[in-house]
């Protein structure tokens, strides 16, 4: 039994091991392409674009969102801002609704229905030939759409352009932690923008062209991570996504474990089910990296943290056995321990250097996703955060979604 | 789109992670060869320091027994015998890890019959242990007999434990195991002032034993003397 959790152990090691060098080396390749743009960019032409801020009770931090989109250096004449309540309970249509006098702002008020029914409604009225969305706790940065959209003219292949999400106003702990992830997901999904193998189009400021949508119809629910399904429907079809690094959202972040178990829970749920929906893309040729190495990457990364924090609590649970049968046997003793360090008995089994290797390729992907993201090398407490916080609740919830999706209960938005 | 799948880059991935499992593997080995390395110094020594003893003692014993008792204990065989324990977990019971095992028991049996002449000559009473255990069939009170033991030694620093896997292919325990007529189905055993007491005994009664029989006074916590 011991022999077959280690082959188990090993295997998902070696798969760790390999996604981390498949990363670094598409890095290497890349590294040349990749640019951080510090000032103003001016583009050859200015297309219409839309921009939709669904909303549902954030009553908090639409304004400022609203503002943020105001501010974007971009002819105000070719923005076209739709405000969409989706039923909310709070003040957060008469908030936008003060928005409603300006020439490109449209203020729309439905039923609630979920997020992707709200932008389903602006796509309905949709005139220009890009849309995006921003979820209405993020803000964008003013260079941000003009930086996305020089992809676009870039590249006449690009059908959406995904910006880089960093964290805004990180206060605690665990908004740290999300900090140090965000940093982190900027690097890898620059290197799944080479591999055009994205998997999410993020709610905060994606941009797509027109046609997406028309040829391949509108948001579906994707099991509350419409912004997830829709990248699967596009990578299906065959359409590019790529990635601008020096277009920044900023985003609010769950302030409490609680918060962030749900949002997690939401994430690791749609992304199991909306592969699941998709399976047939799995190890398709024809789907190309996204095929081959994001989703078993994502189901990889599921069952490793799952497995890796059985095997821990295993161990700690023999190591606190342990202490329990020497209370038991001898009783509460008073001595104090020999602490005397002594090398010899350190841990020297190969798999050791391998994690410490898995570790180091983390931390430098938070780097260098923090040198993409604020133009500056260094390290950040959140990156000392991260590894406790998430080593202790992503087990949970990626256990959770793997019960939920064996169960087909669905988690709540919040 | 191009969805041009680049099968040579996947390829050098797998060969750059083999590499980094072998260099991995190469780097466990190392370190590991140089614990036994370390294991076998200490055991050398061990050996060395015995012998000396040994030597001592028929040199001097004709006489005088006065500096003899002092030279004759062992105390590196304590921390052999935890790095062997670790290395058997940790290292895996490879062919050098059991014959290193071997030789510590050998030494335990040496150290504990040099005890014995001494007592004989000199009537210096050495307090010790003999402690039979297995490793088989999870032996849940071999486990919470060492772990009394364990306790026991800390308490009183002057006792030594000889402790032996009875499942050890080496001569001299099995002879150990026939004089004191040591049967796999009474483990864990214990030999305390000759007598044989066989399965698990608790702290309380093993104390009372052992201070009746080598008249020990519990250690004290130190106190710190002003400079």
């Amino acid at each position: 039994m011991a022999s077959i959790s280690n082959v188990i152990f090993y295997v998902l090691i070696f798969l760790s091991v390999y996604v981390q060098v498949f990363f670094l080396v598409t890095f290497l390749e890349n590294r040349k392409k990749i640019v951080v743009r510090n000032g103003k960019i001016k583009l050859a032409n200015y297309p219409m674009v839309t921009i939709a801020v669904p909303c549902f009770n954030e009553e908090k931090t639409v304004y400022q969102t609203i503002h943020s989109l105001l501010n974007l250096n971009y002819p105000k004449d070719k923005v076209k801002i739709f405000l969409i309540d989706d039923g909310s309970t709070d003040n957060t249509y008469e908030i936008i609704s003060k928005f409603a006098q300006y020439p490109n702002i449209e203020v729309f008020r439905k039923e609630n229905g979920g997020k992707y029914t709200a932008l389903n409604l602006a796509l309905e009225h949709l005139e220009t030939d890009f849309f995006g969305g921003l979820d209405a706790d993020s803000f964008a940065d003013p260079e941000s759409l003009i930086r996305i959209m020089s992809y676009f003219e870039k590249d006449p292949e690009a059908m959406a352009v995904v910006p880089s999400v960093v964290v805004y106003n990180f206060k605690n702990t665990i908004q740290n932690a999300q900090q140090a992830e965000y940093y982190m997901g900027v690097y890898f999904k620059k290197m799944l923008g080479f591999l055009g193998a994205i998997n999410v189009t993020p709610g905060p400021l994606t941009i797509f062209r027109r046609c997406v949508f028309k040829d391949l119809g509108f948001y579906r629910h994707g099991h509350n991570t419409e912004d997830m399904e829709i990248a699967f429907r596009m990578q299906k079809n065959q359409y590019k996504i790529e990635h601008c690094n020096d277009a920044y959202v900023y985003t609010n972040t769950p302030t409490t474990v609680r918060k962030l178990y749900r949002q997690r829970l939401r994430w690791i749920y749609g992304f199991i089910n909306n592969t699941l929906d998709y399976k047939n893309l799995l190890f398709r040729k024809k789907y190309g990296n996204f095929s081959i190495f994001t989703l078993p990457m994502g189901m990889i990364s599921i069952v490793s943290v799952s497995y890796l924090f059985g095997r821990i609590a295993y161990n700690f649970g023999s190591f606190l056995y342990s202490k329990f049968l020497v209370f038991q046997t001898t009783g509460f003793s008073f001595a104090s321990p020999n602490f005397n360090f002594d090398p010899f008995f350190l841990n020297i089994r190969f798999f050791v250097f391998l994690v410490i290797l898995i570790y180091l390729s983390i931390i430098f992907s938070m780097v260098f996703g923090k040198k993409m993201a604020e133009g500056r090398w260094g390290l950040s407490l959140g990156m000392v955060y991260f590894f406790p916080v998430f080593s202790i609740i992503a087990p949970f919830w990626l256990m959770k979604a793997v019960y939920n999706t064996f169960l087909r209960r669905k988690p709540a938005w919040r | 789109m191009n969805n041009n799948i680049d099968w040579k880059k996947y390829l050098i991935v797998f060969l750059i992670t083999v590499s980094l499992f072998l260099t991995a593997g190469y780097l466990s080995n190392y370190f590991g060869n140089r614990k036994i390395n370390q294991l076998k110094l200490i055991q050398d020594k061990i050996a060395i320091d015995i012998l000396s003893s040994e030597t001592q003692f028929s040199l001097l014993s004709e006489l005088s027994c006065k500096n003899i008792s002092d030279s004759v204990y062992s105390p590196e065989l304590g921390e052999l015998g935890n790095k062997l324990e670790w290395s058997q977990n940790n290292l895996g019971a490879t062919e050098e890890v059991s014959y290193l095992r071997k030789y510590y028991s050998l030494l335990q049996i040496k150290d504990y019959l040099l005890a014995k002449k001494i007592f004989t000559r000199c009537n210096v009473k050495s307090a010790f242990i003999l402690y039979f255990y297995t490793t088989f069939d999870n032996c849940n009170l071999c486990q919470k007999q060492g772990i009394v033991l364990t306790s026991l030694r800390e308490k009183y620093p002057e006792l030594k434990v000889y402790s032996f896997d009875y499942s050890i292919d080496l001569s001299a325990v099995k002879a150990m195991l026939q004089i004191y007529k040591i049967k796999d189905t009474e483990l864990p055993a214990l030999v305390i002032d000759d007598d044989v007491l066989t399965g698990f005994h608790p702290m309380d009664e093993l104390e009372i034993r052992v201070k009746e029989s080598f008249k020990f006074q519990e250690k004290k916590p130190e106190t710190k003397s002003a400079e």
